[in-house]
C-alpha cells in the first residue's frame, strides 16, 4: 500500500518537472538563464484555474480525448516499477497492455482530434496515427528483446532483472534496444527531431495541431498526460540503460531519479544540437527505430543456441 | 559476450547512419567515426597486444578516422559539389536492404565453421554486414564522393574479417590492406579531380553521355 502510495506520488508530482529541466537545458545552450525549473507546474496551475469554452459542434469525445490523455499514461505508470524492485499492478503479458494503454490515448486524442470538425486537426491526427505505426515495431521489438533476456513477460520482472547481468551477456542487442528506444521516446513525446513543442507553425506540427481547440483544464489535462508519458517512457527506457542496481530501496530510488534527470538533460541537448527534421524524413527516422530494435532481437536470436 | 562485440554494434549503427544519411557530411563522418572505432579493435581481440599492436591501432585511427575523411571533405569543399546525396536507391529502401543484409550476415556467420574462439562473437557477421553495406553505398549512390565514402566502409568490413587471422597471421596483412586503401584513396582523388575537370560535375550519371 504504501509502494502503491509514493508511486502515484512520484509519477504525480515529478514529471512537469523533467520539462523544466529540458527547458533550463535547452536555455542553457542558448545561453539564456531560462525559465525556472518549477515553471511546468505554475503553467498547469494556470491552465486549471480557467474557465472553459466548448464548441456546440463537439461531442463527449472532445472531452474524452483529454481525460484519456490524462489517465491512460497514468495507468500505465503502475506497470513500469520505478525506482523500487516492484510495480504496483503486474501480471504476465501485461507489456502488451503498457503498449496498448498509449495507443488508447492516442486514438482518443486523434477522435477528439477529428470531432472538432476542423480540416486543420483532421490532418494532424492523420500525422500522429501515421507516425505511431512506425513507432509501435520499433517499442515492441525492443521489449520483445527484453522480455527474452530477462526470460520473462511481466514488464515488473522484466524491469527487475539484474541488467548488469544482461549487459554483460547480450550487450550488443541492449544497446541497439536503447538506441531505438531512445528514438522512440523522442517521437512519441513530440520532441524535436520530431515535432517542436514550442512552435504553433501549422504546417508542421504533429501533436500539437490535434490538441488546438482544447483550452483551459482540458489543455492542462493534456499537457499534465503527456508529461507522465514522457517520465514513463523513459523511466522503461532507464531500467534497461543503466545496469546499477542496488540492494538498498532508498539508495536505487536516487539512482533511479538521478537516471531520469539525466535523460531530461540527454532530451535537452538533442533539442539544443538538432533541427527538427523534415515531414518526409520523420518515417525514415522511425525506420531507422525499427531496424535497431529489430536487429538487437535478430542478434540476440543469432547468438543464442 | 566478448568485449569487442560492443565495438562491432557501433559498427553497425555507423553503417545505418551512411545508409540513411541525406547529407554528404554525415555520411563522410560516419565512415572516420567508423574507421576510428575499427582500429581500437586489434587490442581488444589480441591476446597480448605489443607495441606493434598499438602503432598498428593508432596509424588505423590516424589514417582511417582522420586522413581519409579529412581529405573527403577538403575534395567536397573544393569541388563545390552540393551536399545532397542523391541515390539512386531511396534511404528507406537502402536501410531495409542494410538490415536485411545484416540480417543475412548473422545467419550466414552462424553457419560457417569457424575457430571455437570467434564462435559467439559478431566479428564475422560484423564484417559482412559492413561488407554489404559499404557494396550498397558503393551501387546505389550517384556522388562519387559517397562512392568513395562505400569503398571505405567495404574496406572496413575487410579489415574487421582481418580481426579473425590476428593470431594466425602478423600485421603485415592489415598494414598492406591500409597501404593498398590509402593508394585507392589517391587514384580515386585523381580520378574524382579529372571527372570534374572534364565534366565540370562529380554526377556519375553524367558519364552515361559518352556513349551517346
Amino acid at each position: 500500500m504504501l509502494n502503491l502510495a509514493i508511486h502515484l506520488l512520484v509519477v504525480l508530482l515529478a514529471p512537469p518537472f523533467l520539462l523544466g529541466v529540458i527547458g533550463r537545458t535547452k536555455a542553457a545552450f542558448a545561453g539564456r538563464s531560462g525559465p525556472s525549473l518549477l515553471q511546468p507546474y505554475h503553467d498547469l496551475v494556470r491552465l486549471f484555474g480557467k474557465g472553459s469554452v466548448l464548441s456546440p459542434t463537439t461531442t463527449g469525445i472532445f472531452l474524452a480525448g483529454p481525460a484519456l490523455a490524462f489517465v491512460a499514461p497514468l495507468a500505465a505508470s503502475l506497470l513500469v516499477p520505478l525506482g523500487s524492485p516492484h510495480a504496483p499492478v503486474s501480471f504476465t503479458g501485461d507489456l502488451i497492455l503498457f503498449a496498448y494503454l498509449f495507443a488508447l490515448s492516442r486514438f482518443f486524442t486523434a477522435a477528439a482530434a477529428l470531432d472538432t470538425g476542423s480540416s486543420f486537426e483532421g490532418m494532424g491526427a492523420a500525422r500522429e496515427v501515421s507516425f505511431s505505426c512506425l513507432a509501435e515495431p520499433a517499442l515492441f521489438f525492443g521489449l520483445l528483446t527484453v522480455a527474452r533476456i530477462s526470460g520473462s513477460l511481466s514488464l515488473s520482472s522484466m524491469l527487475a532483472h539484474p541488467w548488469s547481468l544482461g549487459w554483460l551477456t547480450s550487450g550488443a542487442s541492449l544497446v541497439l534496444v536503447v538506441a531505438g528506444w531512445f528514438i522512440v521516446l523522442l517521437a512519441e513525446n513530440s520532441r524535436i527531431p520530431f515535432d517542436d513543442p514550442n512552435t504553433h507553425l501549422e504546417l508542421t506540427m504533429i501533436h500539437e495541431v490535434m490538441v488546438l481547440d482544447h483550452g483551459g483544464p482540458a489543455l492542462g489535462l493534456i499537457l499534465y498526460g503527456s508529461s507522465i508519458k514522457l517520465f514513463v517512457l523513459g523511466a522503461l527506457l532507464m531500467r534497461v540503460a543503466m545496469p546499477f542496481g542496488a540492494p538498498d530501496p532508498w539508495l536505487s530510488a536516487l539512482v533511479f531519479l538521478a537516471g531520469m534527470l539525466l535523460l531530461a538533460i540527454l532530451v535537452g541537448v538533442v533539442e539544443s544540437v538538432m533541427a527538427r527534421v523534415r515531414l518526409v524524413a520523420v518515417p525514415q527516422l522511425l525506420v531507422t527505430a525499427c531496424l535497431l530494435s529489430g536487429l538487437g532481437m535478430l542478434l540476440l536470436a543469432g547468438s543464442a543456441p | 559476450m566478448h568485449p569487442a562485440d560492443l565495438l562491432l554494434v557501433l559498427v553497425l549503427l555507423m553503417n545505418f547512419l551512411a545508409l540513411g544519411a541525406s547529407g554528404m557530411r554525415v555520411c563522410i563522418r560516419a565512415a572516420a567515426l567508423q574507421g576510428a572505432v575499427l582500429s581500437v579493435l586489434p587490442l581488444l581481440v589480441h591476446r597480448d597486444p605489443g607495441w606493434n599492436a598499438l602503432a598498428m591501432a593508432a596509424g588505423a585511427a590516424a589514417l582511417k578516422g582522420v586522413l581519409i575523411p579529412g581529405l573527403l571533405t577538403k575534395a567536397m569543399r573544393d569541388v563545390h559539389v552540393a551536399h545532397e546525396i542523391e541515390p539512386y536507391v531511396g534511404f528507406v529502401p537502402s536501410l531495409f536492404l542494410g538490415a536485411f543484409g545484416t540480417a543475412l550476415a548473422l545467419l550466414f556467420a552462424g553457419r560457417l565453421p569457424l575457430a571455437p574462439e570467434h564462435v559467439g562473437t559478431l566479428i564475422v557477421p560484423a564484417s559482412l554486414a559492413t561488407l554489404f553495406s559499404g557494396f550498397l553505398l558503393l551501387t546505389t549512390r550517384r556522388k562519387a564522393i559517397v562512392q568513395v565514402v562505400g569503398y571505405l566502409i567495404l574496406e572496413n568490413g575487410v579489415f574487421v574479417f582481418g580481426l579473425v587471422l590476428i593470431e594466425a597471421m602478423p600485421f603485415l596483412v592489415e598494414v598492406g590492406v591500409l597501404l593498398d586503401l590509402l593508394v585507392a584513396i589517391f587514384i580515386m582523388g585523381i580520378v574524382l579531380n579529372h571527372i570534374r575537370r572534364e565534366f565540370s560535375s562529380l554526377d556519375t550519371e553524367r558519364l552515361a553521355d559518352l556513349k551517346e
